[in-house]
C-alpha cells in the first residue's frame, strides 16, 4: 500500500515544491497537494489561526484543512535557516506548533527541523530525518534526495532561462514567493499585468548568483535569507535599469516586509527614477482597488515615453 | 561626547549610572510620552513594530536635547531586532543628524566581549580594563536592586491602606534618580525610596489575586507602550509579577560568565513540551513562563505583544492549548499606537472580575 504524503499549497511550496515532490516520489510515497487556494480555503484559513497572523500563515491553515483528512503524513517542516549564516521568517520556524495547537484531528506532522545556519553539510541528517517515515535504507533515501535535487535545480534554471518576447515595456514585480504565485492571494496581479501588454519580470527569473553579489555590496547585515534575495534583486535592477517599473507585493501585517519592503522604496527612491508601487493585500477579495491602481501606474509609465523629463519617480 | 541610549522601562538607571561611572556625560531621553510615539511614527516605516517607533522617538528627543553619540542594540536575531539599526541609522542620517552609533551586538562568547570593549574605548577613552569590569559590575548591582525595587513595588501597592502613596514615592523616586550622578548617588536613591516603601502601611494579611505578564519584554517593562498596566492592575488590588525584566534579560545575554547565573534552562524546561526550539523574540519565554504561572498557582496571565510581533504570533496560538492543560485563564492584549486606554481597562476589568469569581469558586468548593 502505498503512503499519502499531503503538502499544503501554501507558504515555501511556491519554492520548493519540485524537490520535495520528486523526493516523495522517489522514495515510494503518494504526494497529495491540497487545491489550489479558492474561497474556502480562504475563509478556512482566516478561522482557525490566531487574529494576528499574516494571511500567508491564514493560508497555510487553511491548505492543511483542505488535505488533512485524506493524508497518512503532513509534510511541516520547521524551516528555521535554508541559507548559511541567514533565519527565515520567525512564523515559519514555530508552524508546525500553530498548526499543532489550531488544528485538530491532525495525521501525523513531519515536522523535521531544517536549520542551515551554522553549516549547509546538516542537510544530510535532515533529508535523513524525513526520509526514515518511508524507507529505512540511508543510501536510498539520500540518493532520493540527490535527484530530486537535480530536478529542482534544473526547473529552477528553465525558470531563469523563459525569456519574454520583446513586448513594448517591461515590469518586475516583486515579493515573497508566496505573494507571487498564489493567484488567489495576489487577486491574479501578475496576469493583470500581461494582459496590458507587458512583460512581467519576478526575481525568480533573475540569476541568484547575481542577486546575491549585488546583495553582499549592501550596507548592514541581511540575515534574512528573503531580505538578501528583494535587496539583491532591487541593487540588480536600479544598477541595470532594465526595467520600466517596479511592483512590490506585500500582504498587511507581514514583519519581513516591514522592514524589506521599506528598505527596497528607499533604495528606488534615492538611487533611480523607476517607478515604483506598493500593493498591500489583505483579507479584502474586492478586485476593483487594485485594478484602479494597476491601470494608473500603467498609464503613468506609458505617459513617460511623451513626457520624458517631468515626470515625478512616485508611483 | 554626550551619550544616549533608547529607553527599556527603568534601564535607563543603570545605563546612566554605568556611563558616569566611565566618565561619559549622559542624556537620558525623555521618559517615552505622546510626543515620543508621534515623531517615532512620523519617520518609521508604517508597518513595524511598536518598540522601533518609540526608540526612533527617543534617539530623535535625546539628540534634540544635545546627545551626540546612541548607543544601540544590534546583532542578528530571527525576528526584526537585528534590522533596527540599519534604519534607524539611515533615518537619523537622513534627517541630517551628525551623530555618532556605538552597536552592541548580544555577547554569544567572549570574544564579542573583547569587540564590545574596544568600541567602549572609543567612547571613554580608557582602556583600564580594571576601571571598566568595576563600572560593569556595579552595573550589574544596579540593576538587580532596580529591579528589586520595583519587585517591591509591585508587591505594596495592592496591599496599601492609602492607595495612591506607592505612586507617590515612585514619582518622587524618579524625580531624584534624574539628578542623581553616578553609581553611588543614584544606588542611595534606590535604597532610600526603598525604606520609604517599606514604611507604607499595608494589610499584611490581605488576600490578593497575583497574575503574571508574559510576552515581550520592550511592551513588559516600558509603561509607556502597555498604558502603565503594571500600575493599574496594582491599583485594583492584585500582585503583578513580570516574567521577562531587564535584568534577567541581561543576565541570560551573559550567563556563560561563571558568577552569573539565569533562569533560561528553568524557563527552557517549562517550555519544552510545547515549543522546544528557539524561534526568535521571546516567544519560548512567553511558553515557558506561562507554565511556570499555571504550576505556581498564579490566578491569571496576561500576554502583552506589540501588533505584528512575529515570534509572539506563534506563541499566542499555543497559549490556548496551555490556558486548557494548565487550568489558568489568558488575557491577549495587542498594543499599537492607540494610546486610549479605555477600551483595554474594560477588558482587564473584565478579565479580573473573571479571575475574582473564579477564586471565590475554588475557596466556596
Amino acid at each position: 500500500m502505498t503512503v499519502n504524503v499531503g503538502i499544503p499549497r501554501a507558504l515555501l511550496y511556491y519554492e520548493y515544491y519540485p524537490l520535495w515532490n520528486a523526493f516523495f516520489e522517489n522514495l515510494g510515497a503518494k504526494v497529495v497537494l491540497s487545491e489550489k487556494t479558492n474561497k474556502k480555503i480562504f475563509d478556512d484559513g482566516i478561522k482557525n489561526t490566531v487574529d494576528e497572523a499574516c494571511i500567508p500563515i491564514k493560508l497555510f491553515h487553511g491548505h492543511v484543512m483542505n488535505i488533512k483528512d485524506e493524508v497518512d503524513y503532513l509534510f511541516i517542516p520547521r524551516i528555521k535557516s535554508i541559507a548559511k549564516d541567514e533565519y527565515i521568517c520567525p512564523k515559519f520556524c514555530g508552524l508546525p506548533e500553530m498548526i499543532k495547537h489550531a488544528i485538530k484531528d491532525l495525521p501525523t506532522i513531519i515536522s523535521t527541523e531544517i536549520n542551515l545556519f551554522k553549516s549547509t553539510k546538516g542537510i544530510k541528517k535532515t533529508v535523513c530525518e524525513v526520509g526514515k517515515y518511508f524507507s529505512d535504507d540511508e543510501k536510498n533515501i539520500l540518493s532520493a534526495y540527490e535527484r530530486a535535487y537535480y530536478k529542482y535545480r534544473n526547473d529552477k534554471k528553465a525558470m531563469q532561462n523563459k525569456r519574454n518576447t520583446e513586448n513594448n515595456k517591461k515590469i518586475m514585480i516583486m515579493g515573497h514567493p508566496y505573494h507571487l504565485y498564489d493567484v488567489y492571494l495576489n487577486m491574479n496581479t501578475l496576469e493583470k499585468f500581461e494582459a496590458k501588454e507587458v512583460d512581467v519580470v519576478t526575481p525568480e527569473m533573475i540569476d541568484i548568483k547575481t542577486i546575491n553579489e549585488y546583495a553582499k555590496k549592501f550596507e548592514g547585515n541581511l540575515y534574512w535569507t528573503f531580505a538578501r534575495k528583494l535587496i539583491g534583486t532591487t541593487m540588480y535592477l536600479v544598477d541595470r535599469k532594465n526595467v520600466d517599473g517596479i511592483i512590490y507585493i506585500s500582504t498587511f501585517g507581514c514583519g519581513v516586509d516591514s522592514v524589506v519592503g521599506d528598505l527596497v522604496e528607499k533604495y528606488i527612491r534615492r538611487k533611480s527614477n523607476i517607478p515604483f508601487m506598493l500593493l498591500t493585500l489583505d483579507e479584502h477579495s474586492g478586485e476593483a482597488g487594485i485594478n484602479t491602481r494597476i491601470e494608473a501606474f500603467m498609464d503613468m509609465v506609458k505617459w513617460r515615453d511623451k513626457f520624458e523629463n517631468n515626470i515625478p519617480a512616485h508611483g | 561626547m554626550k551619550i544616549t541610549f533608547p529607553h527599556m522601562g527603568n534601564l535607563y538607571i543603570v545605563l546612566k549610572g554605568v556611563f558616569e561611572e566611565l566618565g561619559v556625560a549622559v542624556i537620558p531621553p525623555p521618559k517615552c510620552n505622546r510626543n515620543t510615539l508621534e515623531i517615532g511614527t512620523k519617520y518609521s516605516p508604517e508597518l513595524i513594530c511598536i518598540p522601533f517607533k518609540i526608540t526612533v522617538g527617543n534617539y530623535i528627543e535625546s539628540i534634540e536635547k544635545g546627545a551626540d553619540t546612541l548607543f544601540m542594540w544590534g546583532g542578528c536575531d530571527i525576528c526584526r531586532i537585528g534590522f533596527y539599526n540599519i534604519i534607524q541609522k539611515d533615518i537619523l542620517k537622513n534627517l541630517g543628524y551628525d551623530i555618532k552609533l556605538v552597536t552592541v551586538e548580544p555577547f554569544k562568547s567572549p570574544k564579542e566581549i573583547h569587540k564590545f570593549l574596544e568600541k567602549l574605548y572609543t567612547l571613554t577613552g580608557t582602556r583600564n580594563y580594571l576601571k571598566i569590569f568595576a563600572a560593569f559590575i556595579k552595573g550589574i548591582k544596579l540593576l538587580n536592586e532596580v529591579d528589586a525595587f520595583d519587585q517591591l513595588v509591585n508587591k505594596i501597592r495592592p496591599r496599601a491602606y492609602n492607595k495612591g502613596e506607592v505612586d507617590r514615592v515612585y514619582y518622587q523616586f524618579e524625580e531624584t534618580i534624574n539628578k542623581a550622578k553616578g553609581y553611588k548617588e543614584i544606588s542611595e536613591t534606590i535604597k532610600k525610596s526603598k525604606k520609604e516603601l517599606q514604611n507604607i502601611h499595608i494589610d499584611k494579611h490581605k488576600d490578593v489575586l497575583k497574575i503574571g505578564i508574559v510576552g515581550e519584554i520592550y511592551t513588559v517593562v516600558e509603561p509607556f507602550i502597555n498604558l502603565d498596566m503594571i500600575k493599574k492592575l496594582g491599583n485594583m488590588g492584585i500582585e503583578v509579577h513580570r516574567s521577562v525584566i531587564a535584568s534577567e534579560f541581561i543576565k541570560e545575554q551573559l550567563d556563560f560568565l561563571p558568577f552569573i547565573h539565569s533562569d533560561k534552562s528553568q524557563v527552557h524546561k517549562a517550555a519544552s513540551d510545547y515549543l522546544n526550539t528557539e524561534i526568535g523574540g521571546h516567544a519560548r519565554h512567553t511558553i515557558g513562563n506561562t507554565v511556570r504561572f499555571g504550576e505556581q498557582n498564579f490566578d491569571g496571565v496576561i500576554h502583552l505583544l506589540p501588533f505584528t510581533c512575529m515570534p509572539e504570533i506563534v506563541a499566542s496560538s499555543i497559549l490556548p492549548t496551555i490556558e486548557k492543560e494548565k487550568d489558568i485563564p489568558i488575557l491577549k492584549i495587542v498594543l499599537d499606537e492607540m494610546t486610549a486606554d479605555a477600551g483595554y481597562l474594560t477588558r482587564i476589568e473584565a478579565f479580573v472580575d473573571l479571575l475574582e469569581k473564579r477564586k471565590e469558586m475554588k475557596i466556596s468548593v
